[in-house]
């Protein structure tokens, strides 16, 4: 790998002499096409979401769904209403997921991350059975163990508190794994080697060389994890009774129910603006992230 | 069986819990409850005094009406400080019922639960027999359809807050445009549903994909008693008599599709409701509010009706819906949360729930002038609680529902269900759904028969 | 995987990276298998109260004609649904890593977007694009005057729910594959085209074997969705009934043992048991993922 430093200088030429440092960035139509194909299939129920925010409880009922409702634009109105209906509850809601999601999934990527680097980078007594553990205790259907969980957590008092939703949302098992395979792809074990012969200790090391070079596995994990804790909904539903602690999944739930309550008041409306709305998140953290996916030696500051 | 062995059988259990393990006693948490509280009376003096002193109550409902309620409540005894929380609605409330009970922790002072649910939680014993408290006395102040909803074996296990006895709602726009009459029998509401089904296509006399709830109301609005229970020996039969006659006109409908395959509650349903293409719906009285909000444009197009009969000229009805407030055995304020419940369900409460939308069961606000001729603006200025307190006198009286209904109705599309979308004949459906309620109930120690 | 990385020496040190996750693990996951466990071994009953049953519990699992249709469901889903869902992640994958896409940014973003769809939506949104009465399926029919088949009805199900799944994790899959992709060294894709090698060359013998683990990973991991499938059933429960039952898959199965019938003891066992069933087939594909190596 050390010998290639100076390749592409050399390559880009014979092919496209205008990018000559990416040369196979050439732009195909027919590709953009095919794999449009897979966009538009996952477009359509977001597009399905945008319209249908624009229409009032009335207009939802009588409209055809991936249209819009003649005559009535009830964006502005909905958007209005669901952060003030019920005393403006959602941005409470809202505020709750946000922390949530903060410690929530901030602490599992810096788990995720610290445990696959160890993982990939140490040989330590039982080692060989932490894969199968984890494995193995992932294998088992998370519902049936809803209510050991809860039994669990109402005797340490966890229950009806923000620690009962964050503790469990610390482990993802999934990026614990995925960290240990970036880890041993992306970071040389030379150059670990090397800086503990410079003398770094074992955590500087980790910090300053291994974390800027698996950005792109952290970005992803990240992500993953984001996402994950956002739209956490079964185990609030199960730990949390007071909906001033709901996050938005639960709180949505709740009122979409409405409509299957006796005198309930039916609000389609205002749960379609309320996941829009919730989408908006996400979706800013996604094009905040994505600059990060970048090949990971060549991108980092690293001398071969 | 009389409540001295279901309390020993109940003993026994506590005991074995206690030996056997400490940990598992989480597991069902039925069971510890029977110690200490039985026997304890609480008087009207008690209560009154809970009240002028205060304390805090946790009150766990979905009702929508309950807000104002506990407002108003609030207003009039101000030391007591309520705090309202909507746990989920049915089945999901009931889970962090049961999950609280079996963590010991966590338990609200009151709890919504559904009279078809009540059973189950009265016989577990994790709520409290309120005739503890005089409940026994306020019975003539119910109609007697809910009051005896919340009866089991000899104690009163909720205060009844609203009932849904059953009416017929049709959309009269569709009926004359097609020129059909409104039906008075099954016969001729299956007659109907032929004749709007050939006339449009995409037109439905009503929805249904199969629903517990409906199905046990129309048998026993047709004289049918498939549950009996004494204590804990259980009789199912779901082939009597007044089943069969259900199985014969549904099985028709079904057959014939006849039926729009649109489940209830989904914005789908809204939907058929307002653009004509369900055209009647056979449920309880406290539908009127959903209709308004959740399917403005049936608004005038919508009336209301006797529920078709078995017997023509009949004039028997039953209950769909409605729920009670209950005590949690392990609520630590009882006289204070029997104070709120007589104030929401027997007291002033009750005509700020029907103000705002809500169908009583008590029979002062039944009985009541201004009730009886309040007009519907959505039923084109229809006097429409007439209709519904007639139905209510005219409950079918002897009706019981499982003491493990909640599981027995969440099974029901596994078997019953069938019929709905294959060739499998309902009756065959009502025979599994039978032997798997039993097979639970056997299970669970039941003897059933 | 374990024996890939270059062992140093064998330290405690290791621990002091992994043991903060193994801690919380430990309370969050071992903790209530170990209790469920326990619990699988009782038996407690409205009336008769909480009895010792040893392993009677297992017994009734291994004969539950319910439980092991369920498992016969998802064992269809799983050999059907993964291969084609990770197809195409991959092939969306190695699209936008080529380069070669415009609007790849755009492309990366949309396609991931579904797993970001809150479940509640979802419900609404399926229940209207699979609808025959007011639904797309429905207004297709009108439009053409055709009947295509009810994507609700029992025989469709399954198929219907794949969509859904295939749907959500496209993107999901895809992510995985792309952020592996980035971290594969530019240079050797340089040293590559010295050679003269051409993409679907670059994409056999050093993109794919570079992003082994993470494909073997993401198999593993949607053979355990798979088999855990719950969310998206369930969502369709509301709209098909009939079509999908209690015991549809087994974790469905494990659900409604627990919170409809308080069956605490029978679900903690039909848990267990799914959980070993996955565990085995899960190391086997590992074993196998890394072997070829």
């Amino acid at each position: 790998m050390t010998t290639m430093v100076t390749a592409p200088e050399r390559t880009g030429t014979h092919k496209s002499p205008l990018t000559p440092r990416k040369p196979r960035n050439r732009k195909s139509v027919v590709l953009t096409l095919v794999t449009g194909i897979a966009l538009i299939y996952s477009l359509i129920p977001l597009v399905w979401l945008l319209i249908n925010s624009t229409k009032t409880q009335d207009g939802l009922a009588s409209s055809f769904g991936l249209w819009f409702d003649d005559g009535h634009f009830a964006l502005w109105d909905n958007i209005r209403e669901t952060l003030t209906y019920n005393d403006g509850i959602f941005v409470r809601w809202l505020g709750n997921t946000l922390f949530y999601v903060i410690v929530g999934a901030g602490g599992a990527t810096f788990l995720a991350v610290l445990a696959g680097y160890g993982l990939a980078k140490f040989d330590f007594p039982g080692k060989k059975g932490v894969f199968a553990i984890v494995i193995g205790a992932v294998a088992v259907p998370g519902t049936a163990l809803a209510v050991p969980t809860f039994l669990m957590f109402s005797k340490m008092g966890l229950t009806n508190t923000p620690w009962a939703v964050i503790i469990p949302s610390l482990i993802t098992p999934f990026g614990l794994y995925l960290m240990w395979t970036f880890t041993e792809q992306a970071i040389p074990t030379e150059i670990i080697e090397a800086a503990r012969v410079d003398g770094a200790g074992e955590f500087r090391i980790f910090f300053r060389l291994a974390v800027p070079l698996l950005a792109p596995g952290i970005v992803t994990v990240l992500l993953f994890s984001m996402v994950a804790t956002w739209n956490n909904y079964f185990l609030p539903l199960i730990m949390l009774k007071d909906p001033d602690w709901y996050p938005l999944t639960v709180g949505l739930n709740a009122w979409n129910a409405q409509a299957q309550t006796a005198g309930g008041d039916v609000v389609f409306n205002l749960v379609i603006t309320g996941s829009m709305l919730t989408i908006l998140p996400l979706l800013a953290a996604f094009l905040l992230l994505q600059r990060y996916w970048q090949s990971g030696l060549a991108a980092g500051s690293v001398k071969e | 069986m009389t409540t001295f062995t279901r309390r020993r059988l109940l003993g026994l259990a506590a005991l074995a819990t206690a030996t056997t393990l400490t940990l598992a006693a989480c597991g069902g948490g039925d069971d510890d409850s029977s110690s200490g509280t039985s026997g304890t009376t609480v008087s009207d003096a008690d209560v009154t005094a809970a009240l002028q002193k205060g304390g805090n109550l946790t009150v766990w409902a979905w009702e929508p009406t309950l807000k104002q309620v506990v407002a108003n409540f609030q207003k009039t005894y101000p030391n007591v400080k309520i705090n309202l929380v909507n746990a989920g609605t049915g089945n999901d409330q009931y889970t962090a019922l049961q999950n609280a009970f079996a963590a010991g922790s966590g338990i609200p002072d009151v709890a919504q639960i559904e009279y078809y649910a009540l059973p189950q939680f009265a016989l577990g014993k994790s709520i409290t027999d309120l005739n503890q408290m005089g409940a026994s006395s306020l019975k003539a102040d119910f109609s007697p359809g809910p009051w005896a909803s919340v009866q089991s074996g000899s104690g009163t296990f909720g205060l009844p807050m609203d009932s849904g006895p059953m009416a017929m709602f049709y959309n009269k726009d569709v009926f004359d445009k097609y020129k059909i009459t409104v039906p008075t029998t099954w016969t001729e509401f299956l007659d109907a549903a032929r004749k709007l089904h050939a006339a449009d296509p995409k037109a439905y006399i009503a929805n249904d994909t199969g629903d517990a709830g409906f199905v046990t109301s129309l048998i026993w609005q047709a004289g049918g008693k498939p549950y009996q229970v004494d204590g804990t020996n259980v009789t199912i039969n779901l082939n009597d008599a007044g089943s069969q006659e259900f199985v014969k006109v549904w099985q028709a409908l079904i057959s014939e599709k006849l039926l729009a395959p649109i489940s209830s509650w989904s914005d789908q349903w809204y939907q058929g409701l307002g653009n004509g293409s369900i055209a009647t719906l056979n449920t309880g009285a406290w539908m009127p509010a959903n209709f308004t909000s959740g399917a403005p444009a049936g608004s005038g197009k919508w009336r209301v009706a006797a529920l078709p009969q078995w017997t023509a000229g009949g004039t028997a009805s039953a209950e769909n819906g409605g729920s009670s407030l209950a005590i949690p055995e392990k609520s630590s304020n009882k006289a204070l949360a029997y104070g709120f419940l007589k104030y929401a369900n027997d007291g002033d409460g009750v005509q700020t729930r029907v103000d705002n939308g809500a169908f009583p069961a008590t029979v002062k606000q039944l009985d009541s002038a201004a009730f009886l001729n309040t007009e519907f603006k959505y039923f084109g200025g229809q006097k429409a609680n007439e209709i519904f307190a007639a139905s209510s006198k005219n409950v079918t009286p002897g009706w019981s529902y499982l003491p493990f209904q909640v599981y027995a109705n969440s099974i029901f599309n596994d078997s019953v269900g069938k019929a709905y979308v294959s060739s499998t004949p309902l009756a065959d459906g009502l025979k599994a759904w039978q032997d798997q309620s039993a097979a639970y109930g056997k299970e669970q120690g039941f003897t059933v028969k | 995987m374990a024996d890939i990385a270059v062992p140093r020496r064998r330290s405690w040190t290791g621990w002091r990276f992994v043991g903060p996750f193994m801690a919380v693990f430990a309370l969050v996951f071992l903790a209530p298998i170990v209790y469920s466990i326990y619990l699988s071994l009782f038996k407690n009953r409205l009336i008769g109260g909480n009895s010792f049953v040893g392993l009677d519990n297992y017994q009734q699992a291994l004969t539950d004609p319910n439980f092991w249709s369920s498992v016969g469901r998802v064992s269809i889903f799983l050999v059907v649904q993964v291969p084609i869902m990770l197809f195409i992640a991959l092939l969306v994958a190695l699209a936008i890593d080529s380069g070669r896409l415009y609007g790849k940014s755009f492309f990366r973003i949309s396609i991931f977007l579904p797993y970001a769809v809150p479940a509640v939506v979802a419900t609404l949104m399926w229940g209207f694009i699979y609808g025959t009465q007011f639904g797309l399926v429905g207004n297709i029919n009108d439009a053409f005057n055709i009947t295509l088949p009810d994507p609700l009805s029992p025989s469709l199900i399954l198929t219907s729910i794949g969509n859904i799944v295939t749907w959500e994790f496209v993107g999901y899959n895809m992510l995985i594959f792309y952020s592996a992709l980035r971290t594969i060294p530019t240079t050797l894709y340089e040293s590559a085209e010295i050679d003269g090698a051409g993409e679907l060359r670059i994409i056999r013998s050093i993109k794919l074997p570079a992003i082994r683990g993470a494909l073997v990973i993401a198999t593993i991991f949607s053979i355990i969705g798979s088999f855990q499938l719950f969310n998206e059933p369930s969502i369709l429960q509301n709209v098909a009934p009939n079509a999908i039952t209690t015991y549809f898959t087994p974790n469905l199965y494990a659900y409604s043992l627990s919170f409809s019938g308080q069956q605490y003891n029978y679900s903690a066992t039909v848990a267990i048991v799914m959980g070993v069933i996955t565990m085995v087939i899960a190391y086997v594909v590992q074993l196998r993922g890394t072997k070829e190596s």
